[in-house]
């Protein structure tokens, strides 16, 4: 099994979800944060008081998947949420111990 | 005509020659009745005004002020910023019917009241000939309380965010006794040394309390801001408002307010008040693009806080003019206050260093200066006829009626406010700080006021 983890652009999480709906991807949790990579940030004026904003909103993508379907999803995810401009995020993958289903116990894959 | 009817016409007629002979009165008594009628009548629409008014100028503290100066702070700090307005409803009501109207407002000498109300004492339903005689003396009262609450609250945007809550309402308790009741008694009071309409020394024009509110208060906040340092971090961290929202609600209302603060400083509903309502809105729309313009010149983008601190510097600076001014002089008045306060609260502020909060200096303070002076340039008997000559003639006002040395009367006036508001702020401070302690230790303030001074929190949204 693997995690992915993709931060993305916030106005891209729908198409990202629609995509992943549509090959199937049930699962899946969703994160508000914020940080910055090569992307540059903003000025704000506040009464003359300039602020440097940096850490700018984005949106964390967290699903483990089998290990079959790696590539197929982590590419779905990249054209769905790709603009070509900087900022558009990246995405992580790790590989994953176990999986429990808390209901009924189920475990490893069939528990995705 | 049969005969029950017949009968019935004889007792109307009798009935009506006797009722007739009863009632009719004499011209004297017709006139009587009908004065008593016309002033009842008078009475009647004042107070409706006044009363309204009164509500108005509270609503400019709660929720006006505490939303205005709660969304300009930190999250952690929204609830204490609120509370340094809303406590003073209470506070200062209080002050104000022990001995508060009493010293602003009671007969004493030049500088201050004196005991004659104390608890009061006389302040009912008859009207007072000197401050408002067509509205009960309790009205007139309850209007000026209001200024004397707000007053205090101005200043709470210079220590928002540090302050320690016991020395707050100690200081408010003390800068209300030592420079709010004497300055208004100077500047409104029977035989102020300021007093223009009742047997001041020094005429100041000051129709709504450009000095007696916002000098004072401007001026004691620059005081404040610099006895008090600067807050943890400032200006290296971040502190940017967390709710302009909140901010652009309460400014509304503050402009809402304020024609109860300007116009109800006629103390009547009569023209003049109409009067001061159009000068009062006319100063705020031509500030708000003021400082609109200046900003967006000067920082390259037009701000929604730009705007409303406008709008809020031009009420400033067209209270004191707000009853004598016609209305284009209310818009120039407005749009040079927008563009002066603008740089007063940028420019200045970072030149000098000073941690001037949410610039109640830089809007208050300089607004109301400014307002001050020009007063003295543009008030006019064609607005306002209150001050007479021996012989009934309207005297002239400010410099456009041909009275420059009423600019110099201002300037008395101005320097005084600022005068009282320095030396007593300081001592009171000095006072405070010996007693109480007037600052937050740095442990309060990084956790934020609203936890550490009141034990609760303006966000719980997952609760």
């Amino acid at each position: 099994m693997k995690k992915i983890e993709a931060i993305i652009q916030p106005h891209k999480l729908d198409e990202v979800k629609e995509a992943l709906k549509s090959i199937g991807v049930d699962g899946l949790t969703i994160t508000e944060v914020r940080g910055h990579g090569r992307q540059k940030g903003h000025k704000e004026v506040y009464r003359g008081m300039e602020y440097e904003v940096d850490l700018l909103p984005k949106i964390k993508i967290e699903t483990v998947i089998p290990d079959a379907r790696l590539d197929e999803i982590s590419r779905t995810i990249s054209a769905a949420a790709r603009t070509g401009k900087i900022g558009d995020g990246k995405i992580f993958i790790y590989d994953v111990l176990e999986a429990i289903r808390i209901r009924n116990d189920d475990t490893g894959e069939a528990a995705l | 005509m049969n005969r029950f009817s017949r009968i019935s016409f004889l007792l109307t007629a009798v009935c009506a020659v006797q009722c007739m002979a009863q009632t009719v009165p004499t011209t004297d008594q017709r006139l009587n009745a009908l004065e008593a009628a016309a002033k009842s009548a008078q009475m009647a629409g004042d107070n409706a005004w006044m009363l309204t008014s009164s509500a108005l100028v509270l609503l400019m503290t709660g929720p006006g002020l505490a939303l205005f100066y709660g969304g300009l702070v930190r999250a952690k700090n929204v609830l204490s910023t609120m509370m340094h307005s809303f406590v003073l409803m209470g506070v200062v009501t209080v002050l104000w019917a022990i001995y508060g109207y009493s010293f602003a407002f009671g007969t004493g000498n030049s500088f201050i009241g004196g005991f004659q109300y104390l608890l009061l004492n006389g302040v009912g339903g008859a009207p007072n000939p000197d401050y408002g005689p067509t509205v009960p003396h309790q009205t007139y009262m309850i209007f000026q309380l209001m200024f004397a609450i707000i007053t205090p609250a101005l200043i709470s945007g210079a220590f928002a965010e540090r302050i320690k809550f016991s020395a707050m309402l100690l200081f408010t308790c003390l800068w209300s006794t030592i420079v709010y009741f004497p300055m208004a008694h100077m500047v409104w009071g029977k035989g102020g040394l300021l007093n223009a309409f009742l047997g001041g020394k020094i005429p100041c024009l000051d129709f709504a309390g450009g000095t007696v509110v916002h000098i004072t208060s401007g001026v004691s906040a620059l005081v404040c801001a610099l006895y008090l340092g600067k807050r943890v971090g400032f200006p290296k961290e971040p502190m940017k408002p967390h709710n302009l929202v909140l901010s652009l609600t309460g400014a509304c209302l503050l402009w809402v307010g304020w024609f109860g603060f300007n116009a109800g400083s006629a103390v009547n509903a009569s023209a003049l008040a109409s009067s001061a309502f159009v000068a009062t809105h006319f100063g705020a729309a031509a500030a708000a693009l003021g400082w609109l313009f200046a900003e967006w010149v000067r920082h390259g983008k037009p701000s929604l806080l730009g705007g409303v601190s406008g709008a809020v510097a031009g009420l400033v600076a067209i209270t004191p003019a707000s009853g004598f001014v016609k209305p284009f002089p209310a818009l120039l008045i407005g749009f040079l206050a927008g563009v002066v306060c603008f740089y007063m609260a940028t420019t200045v502020k970072s030149k000098f260093g000073y941690d001037d909060t949410l610039d109640a200096f830089g809007v208050h303070g300089a607004g109301g200066t400014l307002g001050a002076i020009l007063t003295g340039v543009f008030a006019t008997n064609a607005v306002n006829d209150g001050l007479k000559d021996a012989a009934g003639k309207a005297l002239p006002l400010g410099l456009v009626d041909g009275n420059p040395g009423q600019i110099l009367n201002q300037a008395v006036a101005v320097a005084i406010s600022w005068g009282l508001a320095i030396v007593g702020t300081l001592i009171i401070l000095k006072v405070v700080d010996v007693l109480v302690g007037v600052r937050a230790t740095t442990e309060q303030e990084i956790v934020g006021l609203d936890l550490s001074m009141h034990g609760e929190e303006g966000y719980n949204l997952e609760a």
